[in-house]
């Protein structure tokens, strides 16, 4: 059932899938319109749901009238916490697989208000167009609370969580005295970086779509990131039996976390759905894509110490991020910084401070994409004060083990991320004083950072099912956010079995396929790939097992490790002219299907033994108005280590976006509280600015050779990550060299930099 | 919220609502307060073109009407009456794709597919303007279409080849 830990021959032939610049296998689908995302399946009677969401933060609920509503024809029902039916109880009913510890939030369970935009009635009705006016209509009084959502004023009153959710770390013990080696540093800085909230804004407005079948089964369509775990939720909160129930999710229009917990719209659909035996739709509003998750605000503090060489004495990096009140959620923000550099005095510390807000959610390299960029940012201006070149300065600490561990990285090519994408850039010309590079009010500047991202695998199960027509089937329960799921398992699948990959169907998204975790943190391809080889390999086995008990056929007594797959033949090694076709070996065997179903595990021995992950370095230019403080990013350069790169045109397009969004960190998102009614301000695409295309120039995109046998029998780390983490650095220190303005603020917006200028100027 | 005017007023009365979708004319019987996107993915079931915000802040809705490309969820289905649209689903000429959507395959302009409809309607729209010339022009141009997959630099690769081949 285990994958061995040895990377077969078979994936080093030539004409192998694995690598190939293969075109996304759903690609057609997605131009014309075809490909199908969760509001668009429907049935015969479809009632539409629409939300009506609370206007204040915290209190209590003392009135819902629903008669205004209810009074239209057509209107079907309106659903509150006062008419709910009976739901689940404990919370470990209402937890999924990605939920922190705490009491998960329950929609319509109370009249307890905890959080602004909270779901507080789901109107249903005959047409969305009328669901949406009767939600108008639903009279909500309230008794408010006082509540508190302003990190800054409350950062003093904070907790240490402890090991409150899957894969965190609390930060490691001290190392030597990093307070006492800051004070004594040769050159010093230190450094207060805020970061702001963010939220997720897949393009695709989370809904869910339950058809009620009449023997009282559902098949729900659902917008998520693991089909499995809204599954087991749904089943859990309503006590529906799980064979009852089957989630679907072909198609996800985006997610980033977002899909990573089942988010209310579902609950919603399945509430009504069940209570009115009816097919029914809900889907979130843009505003309402502001009801959920999203990345904590953050305040840090990064002070380094340093001997006029550039050797680090002392590392500090403290971080206080929020929470809700309901739940602790946690991510890895301070511990890249141990990691990342070696240095005998380091002292991190992370504190969550509860807030009046939503749980906060996993956003695109959650805790990385926030603390990187707050080390990376103190290192250029360290290497400022040292008048030390960045890219060199990193080189000089730069180490081969995992200093908060001891443990050596099963691979760690970073050195050459440096290194080609300096060359790249050209940064080899950069002239290192700030305010260098100008042409006429456009200040330019060059700025450099790196990055780091986890190498994680779960357990996942595949099934492949070969065909006497030498068509393969596999499938698994996995999901493809963008990500380029369907395209990747195809080709390894197909490459195990010498396959073209048209000859190759992959399925995923649907909860009664084979398991597979939620689809989170760059773990797809290690966890469900690795399953999907393995299964293959096990079809491939009997492939060659029939072949060579094959009485008189070319590849007779042959045995397994002689044999390569290419073109749908088995081929000998020692003498390609002995082959035969998959479909004779089936044939002459009289197999009309092999089935094969395989559980991969993570080489738990080998990975307890190293540190894991992926690296970057990344390379920016920026063009900063003086007048104006306006800023262009004219050019990255992104060079990543991150494995065996399974397909290079998706993986380049992941880094490529991530890209975009570390442009939208650095310079554009923020989500805005106004604290006296504890609510966002800006809860919708036109004031929560996401870049466009006009603020995207040239990215360009590196994958460093890296050879790694303990990460998984692929070889291959996952990018979906790596690719934003210290970009939002290399941006903010390339505005550095450009201005001589630093700003530890995220996003830099102008006015930060018009101030910035002005008090360097002086006045 | 109580209504303004102190009383809910019924949903209004459907109307019938000619359109020539994708060359084929349709009559809908729709209520005025209906979006052509909302007529388009509820009404006549083409949910290939998409609702990333309902408000025209995101172009995800974008199609072409009498070849003109205009986001979809801001404009009434009642207001097209005897209009052509062109979706997604009739930019293919059966099995043969449009050179946009071609060219997006191959540049891998997309990544979870949800803003292709838009950027492809949208790009068909810009190459029968004839105002882009440079790549500049075809982000400035494009910047309605918002990726949150940030495909960008791809979709610009895509569109400059189709341009290249002398449009569609
Ligand atoms: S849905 Fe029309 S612009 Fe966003
Ligand atoms: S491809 Fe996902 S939003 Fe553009």
């Amino acid at each position: 059932m285990i994958a061995k830990p040895s990377i077969p021959d078979v994936l080093r032939e030539p004409g192998a899938q694995i690598g190939k610049p293969v075109s996304r296998v759903d690609g057609r689908l997605k131009v014309t319109g075809g490909a199908k995302y969760a509001a668009e399946f429907s049935a015969p009677g479809l009632a539409h749901g629409y939300i009506v969401s609370s206007t204040i933060a915290r209190g209590r609920i003392t009135r819902i009238d629903t008669s205004a509503a209810l009074a239209l024809p057509g209107v079907l029902h309106v659903f509150t916490h006062e008419n709910r039916p009976s739901l689940a109880w404990f919370d470990r009913k209402w937890k999924d697989d990605d939920a922190p510890k705490g009491s998960p939030f329950r929609p319509l369970y109370d009249a307890e208000i905890i959080h602004s935009l909270q779901p507080v009635a789901l109107v249903v009705a005959e047409s969305f167009e009328l669901a949406r006016y009767a939600a108008r209509l639903v009279q909500v009084e309230y008794e408010a609370a006082p509540h508190r959502t302003d990190l800054h004023a409350h950062r003093d009153d904070t907790f240490t969580p402890g090991k409150d959710k899957g894969g965190f770390q609390p930060p490691p013990k001290p190392r030597g005295d990093a307070d006492r080696a800051l004070a004594e540093a040769e050159v010093s800085v230190d450094l207060e970086f805020t970061q702001a909230t963010e939220h997720h804004n897949p393009m695709e407005m989370h809904a869910s779509t339950v058809i009620h079948h009449e023997d009282g089964t559902l098949a729900v369509y659902d917008k998520t990131q693991g089909a499995q775990n809204s599954h087991s939720w749904i089943c859990n909160v309503f006590n529906l039996s799980k064979s009852d129930v089957r989630v679907l999710s072909p198609f996800v229009g985006g997610a980033f976390g977002s899909g990573l917990r089942p988010q209310h719209q579902l609950f919603m659909a399945v509430l009504a759905a069940t209570q009115l035996k009816r097919s029914v739709r809900v889907e979130l509003s843009r505003p309402q894509m502001f009801s959920f998750g999203h990345r904590p605000e953050t305040i840090q503090r990064v002070a380094l110490g340093a001997r006029k060489d550039g050797t680090l004495t002392a590392l500090i990096h403290e971080a206080v991020q929020e929470s809700s009140q309901n739940e602790n959620y946690v991510e890895i923000v301070v511990n890249w910084s141990g990691q990342q550099y070696k240095c005998d005095n380091v002292r991190l510390d992370y504190k969550l401070c509860r807030l009046d807000v939503h749980t906060p959610l996993d956003q695109r390299a959650p805790g990385a994409a926030t603390g990187v960029p707050a080390l990376e940012i103190a290192m250029d201006e360290l290497a400022h004060k040292l008048g030390m070149d960045p890219v060199e300065l990193r080189l000089k600490n730069y180490t081969d083990t995992d200093p908060n561990t001891g443990k050596p990285f099963s691979s760690k090519e970073l050195r050459a991320c440096f290194q080609q994408g300096a060359e790249r850039f050209g940064w080899a010309k950069r002239n290192p004083k700030p305010r260098s590079m100008r042409e006429g009010r456009q200040l330019i500047g060059w700025g450099m950072a790196s990055g780091v991202w986890d190498a994680m695998q779960g357990q996942a199960v595949a099934k492949a099912t070969l065909g006497v027509d030498g068509r393969l089937t596999v499938g698994s329960a996995t999901a493809d956010i963008g990500t380029g799921t369907y395209t990747v398992m195809t080709q390894i699948a197909a490459d195990v079995l010498g396959l073209s990959v048209k000859d190759v169907t992959f399925h995923l998204g649907d909860s009664s396929l084979p398991m597979a975790p939620i689809e989170g943190g760059s773990w797809t391809v290690s966890s469900v790939g690795s399953a999907v080889k393995a299964a293959c390999d096990r079809v491939r086995d009997r492939l060659v097992t029939a072949a060579s008990k094959m009485k008189g056929g070319p590849l007779a007594g042959i045995g397994n490790q002689e044999v390569v797959f290419a073109d749908g033949h088995l081929v000998a090694k020692a003498d390609p002219s002995r082959r035969v076709s998959i479909t004779d070996v089936m044939r002459a065997s009289e197999l009309l299907t092999i089935e094969e179903e395989a559980r991969s595990v993570p080489y738990l021995l080998a990975r307890s033994r190293h540190a894991l992950g992926t690296h970057s370095a990344i390379f920016a230019e920026v063009r900063v108005d003086e007048g104006l403080g306006t800023v262009q990013v004219t050019r990255v350069v992104s060079a990543i280590a991150a494995g065996r790169i399974i397909n290079p045109k998706t993986a380049r397009s992941q880094i490529m976006g991530a890209v975009v969004w570390g442009i939208g960190m650095a310079l554009e998102e923020e989500t805005f509280t106004d604290h006296t009614l504890g609510r966002y301000m800006n809860h919708d695409i036109a004031e929560y600015h996401i870049p466009v295309n006009a603020d995207v120039h040239d990215i360009d995109v590196i994958f460093v050779e890296e050879h790694d046998e303990v990460v998984n029998p692929l070889g291959a780390k996952g990018v979906g990550e790596i690719g934003i983490v210290g970009v939002p650095a290399a941006i903010a220190n390339a505005i550095f060299h450009a201005t001589g303005v630093r700003v530890c603020d995220l996003p830099i917006t102008v006015d930060k930099i018009l101030e910035g200028l002005r008090r360097n100027r002086g006045d | 919220m109580p209504h303004p005017m102190g009383f809910a007023p019924p949903p209004p009365e459907v109307m019938a609502v000619t359109l020539t979708v994708n060359g084929v004319e349709t009559t809908l019987q729709v209520a005025p307060w209906t979006s052509l996107l909302d007529a388009l993915r509820l009404h006549l079931d083409l949910t290939g073109t998409k609702k990333g915000c309902d408000h025209g802040q995101c172009g995800a809705c974008t199609v072409l009407v009498d070849g003109r490309r205009i986001n979809s969820c801001l404009t009434l289905a009642v207001m097209q009456d005897g209009r052509s649209v062109t979706t997604i689903e009739g930019l293919a000429s059966g099995d043969t794709l449009h050179p946009l959507q071609k060219a997006f395959v191959e540049n891998d302009a997309f990544q979870c597919g949800y803003c292709t409809p838009g950027q492809i309607c949208s790009a068909a729209g810009l190459l029968a303007e004839g105002k882009a010339k440079t790549d500049d022009d075809i982000r400035e141009l494009m910047s309605g279409n918002l990726c949150r997959c940030g495909a960008y630099p791809n979709i610009v690769k895509a569109i400059r080849q189709v341009m290249g081949e002398g449009g569609a």
